[in-house]
């Protein structure tokens, strides 16, 4: 053994290289995930909280845990309005961040109720959750007066009421934009953003054609199109703006029509050739990374990714705008609605305090710093139509913002909306990998409508 | 109690057995009773509530539960996708988990051997080496799989931007979306973090082994391929088949890589990511109770298979 091995030291310690070389210290990548620790665009001292001295006395020196964002510049916010709580009331809030996809934050929670465990106090929950979690959430009617609430915006309040109680305080509200380069639509001679899916699959194309002489990883056109609850968005707004108003019209599943096979083999063309391949495993991160680093002409995403595109690290600062998303000749631009709210456990052991947190990071100075640093969209109208707010917002502009906005169809599922939407993406997101539309759609159709209460 | 006394020890059976014999197997019985206890607690009643459930339509979060009997294992067996309760194609995930655990444990297998006979010899910087050899088993599989992803990814990852500087791609290549790939991504992210383990479990059982019949071969004119399969591996059949039953196992169970790269996707679920999915998203344990079921009676047919290989060619 000792004589004969020497001579396989050298190989061998080639091999050990190969192995520890290919470890993530490779400084090659110039195109650097680095884009999402960028400082946002505008900063704002957090805003003090209000009847605080009267907080502290009740609950000062008390601690709560608070489930909280992760995508964007969200968890540097909650960490600054921790601080700024703990600051001015005494209470310590110990800030977890959700997973950053919407579907295993949905798992994480749904793991906590069902162990009725006390970890976590606070949490944000996505617009299609309430219905869910109502039996888990504490009832906030108590502690918000009904002339308090009349300053957020109904719809949502009403989506936050399940069974008469108030379960969820709106937070921030979320709709789907068109993100694109202005500089490439000049370069290239296209005078304003594309207003239907076939002219923005013709502008990607050539964008992307003469970009790709100096740029090899440069696309046309990034989404979210992952097998998650992101695709179920991205999907819903095609659909809707193609002649399909929604997975359920009148009560039942009828995906498989003409104008959605047709709407849904559009969108399968555009993998691999204006969309990267990899682009079926993209959540909102991963797209909105490739835009940010000046590798795509066109992103759809939500409002937070306008704050990180305008950011000082940021390749696109200054190039870049948004407008509402194509929509087919007949149908007009469609938004899907999505938003976070902040909802308190029932099995939280400091409710009290949960509570003033809530009522301070829902409050409209908060909402306004909100919008002004992350760029999320205020669910408090008034905040929305404030002028600092606007400037940094500009996609809260009408031309933008009055795109229809349509809402997935949480509230006709009930108990079975996971399973419903997991059908949804999962069989897009065959599609987009290259099933065909006319063998898949009816299976979905199925299930769906099975899925769905009887009357 | 003088009656003990006067009996030669375990020869005469009294009645309550109070033969020395008889003390000491009750006694030993009494010291064994909290490790059963304990191995009770935490593997036979999870096992067991884990079968009841199989045989119910319980839910994760609320609902009410009933008695299905074997209506969970008809719709396994009959690969039944097609219904109201979305349960996922248990079928395709065997599939893709049998395929990635025969794959990936021969690689491992193959790379680890070379690697810990390598290590058994002398050289300098061994010590550190061996070391420096388990960085990526130490890393937890969460975080280096999401490290990977990274890495992966079409347009801002390391893979492809290095392969695109040195000329080997012409254009990215999604190595997770590609049919042809994606597969084979995971496996090698797998072979990176178990080799090391292997390795060491290999080589472990190379020290054993004792030079002076290395010296003695070559006394008869052996070779150095000769070498390593008449004597080194026959006499490593031990530690390999312990190496074998862990990381077949292992590969079997496979579910953080998975999870991370892939999440949901269809076509792209092993055993473990469908059970996880079917209880904790679609609410179904009763459903995922089964599957675990099968799952767990496929692995203890694995294990019979190996112990029996392994044991015979003992003989």
């Amino acid at each position: 053994m000792k004589v004969k091995n020497k001579l396989a030291i050298i190989p061998a310690s080639l091999a050990m290289a190969a192995i520890l070389s290919i470890t993530p210290a490779l400084p090659f990548s110039s195109h650097a995930a680095s884009i999402q620790a960028a400082s946002p665009a505008v900063t704002m001292a957090a805003p003090p909280v209000p009847n605080a001295a009267a907080i502290m006395k009740k609950y000062g020196g008390t601690s709560i845990t608070f489930v909280g964002d992760s995508v964007g510049g969200g968890h540097l916010r909650d960490l600054t309005l921790a601080a700024r709580f703990q600051a001015d009331t005494g209470i310590d809030v110990n800030i977890v961040e959700h997973p950053s996809s919407s579907t295993d934050s949905y798992s994480q929670l749904v793991r906590d109720f069902q162990a009725k465990s006390s970890a976590f106090d606070a949490m944000m929950i996505d617009v299609v959750w309430p219905g869910d979690f109502a039996p888990y959430l504490l009832n906030l009617t108590p502690y918000f007066s009904a002339s308090y609430l009349k300053q957020y915006a109904p719809n949502v309040i009403a989506n936050d009421t399940v069974g008469g109680h108030l379960v969820a305080i709106p937070w921030f509200g979320d709709f789907g934009l068109l993100y694109y380069r202005t500089d490439l639509l000049k370069k290239y001679g296209f005078s304003a953003p594309p207003k239907t899916w076939d002219e923005l699959t013709s502008m990607a194309q050539t964008i992307q054609a003469g970009e790709r002489k100096s740029n090899p990883s440069f696309y046309g056109f990034v989404f979210q199109g992952s097998a998650y609850e992101g695709l179920t968005c991205d999907a819903l707004e095609w659909l809707a703006s193609s002649g399909t108003p929604n997975f359920i019209v009148n009560g039942k599943a009828d995906l498989d029509n003409p104008n959605a096979i047709k709407m849904l083999n559009l969108a399968k063309s555009w993998v691999g050739t204006i969309s990267p391949r990899g682009v079926t495993t993209y959540q909102e991160g991963d797209a909105q990374v490739a835009f940010t680093s000046g590798n795509a002409a066109f992103e759809r995403n939500w409002p937070y990714a306008y704050s990180l595109n305008a950011a000082a690290g940021s390749k696109v600062a200054g190039k870049f705008g948004v407008a509402p998303l194509p929509a087919e000749p007949g149908s007009v631009p469609v938004a899907t609605v999505g938003g976070w709210q902040v909802a308190i456990s029932k099995y939280s052991k400091n409710p009290g305090a949960a509570v003033e947190w809530a009522r301070y990071i829902t409050s409209p100075a908060v909402e306004k710093f909100d919008a002004i640093t992350n760029t999320n969209v205020p669910t408090i109208p008034a905040v929305a139509v404030d002028p600092q707010v606007r400037a940094t917002n500009p996609y809260l502009d009408p031309a933008t913002a009055d795109a229809l906005r349509v809402a997935r169809p949480s509230g006709l599922f009930g108990i079975n909306y996971q399973k419903a939407t997991t059908d949804i993406y999962q069989v897009i997101n065959q599609i987009l990998n290259g099933a065909d539309p006319t063998s898949v759609l009816p299976g979905l159709d199925t299930k769906l409508n099975a899925l769905l209460p009887k009357m | 109690m003088n009656k003990e006394f006067s009996f030669a020890a375990g020869t005469v059976r009294h009645r309550g057995g109070f033969t020395l014999h008889a003390r000491q197997v009750r006694l030993a019985w009494l010291m064994l009773v909290p490790a059963l206890a304990v191995l009770i607690f935490v593997a036979l009643y999870p096992l067991v509530r884990t079968v009841y459930s199989s045989f119910t339509d319980e839910q994760f979060l609320g609902g009410t539960t009933h008695w299905v009997g074997f209506a969970n294992y008809y719709n396994i067996f009959t690969n039944n996708t097609n219904t109201a309760a979305s349960y996922p194609d248990f079928y395709s995930a065997t599939i893709v988990t049998l395929k990635f655990a025969v794959i990936s444990v021969v690689l491992e297998f193959l790379i680890g051997l070379g690697v810990a006979l390598v290590l058994s010899s002398q050289f300098k910087g061994r010590g550190a080496m061996r070391a420096a050899m388990l960085v990526p088993w130490a890393i937890p599989t969460v975080v280096s799989a999401e490290m990977w992803k990274w890495m992966f990814n079409d347009i801002s990852g390391v893979i492809n931007d290095f392969l695109l500087r040195i000329h080997v791609i012409s254009s990215p290549e999604s190595w997770l979306a590609d049919p042809s790939t994606w597969l084979g991504s995971v496996i090698a992210v797998d072979v990176w973090k178990t080799t090391p383990f292997v390795a060491l479990l290999l080589l472990a059982g190379l020290q054993v082994i004792p030079s002076d019949i290395y010296e003695a071969a070559a006394v008869d004119g052996a070779t150095g391929f000769g070498k390593l399969w008449r004597i080194t591996l026959p006499l490593l059949r031990p530690a390999i088949a312990v190496t074998l039953i862990f990381r077949t196992l292992d590969a079997i169970r496979v579910f953080d890589i998975f999870n991370v790269f892939f999440g949901n996707t269809l076509g792209k679920l092993t055993m473990a990511t469908a059970i996880q999915t079917t209880i904790v998203a679609n609410n179904e344990v009763g459903y995922g109770a089964a599957l675990s079921v099968v799952m767990f009676v496929l692995i203890a047919i694995f294990v019979v298979a190996y112990t029996t290989i392994f044991r015979v060619e003992q003989q």
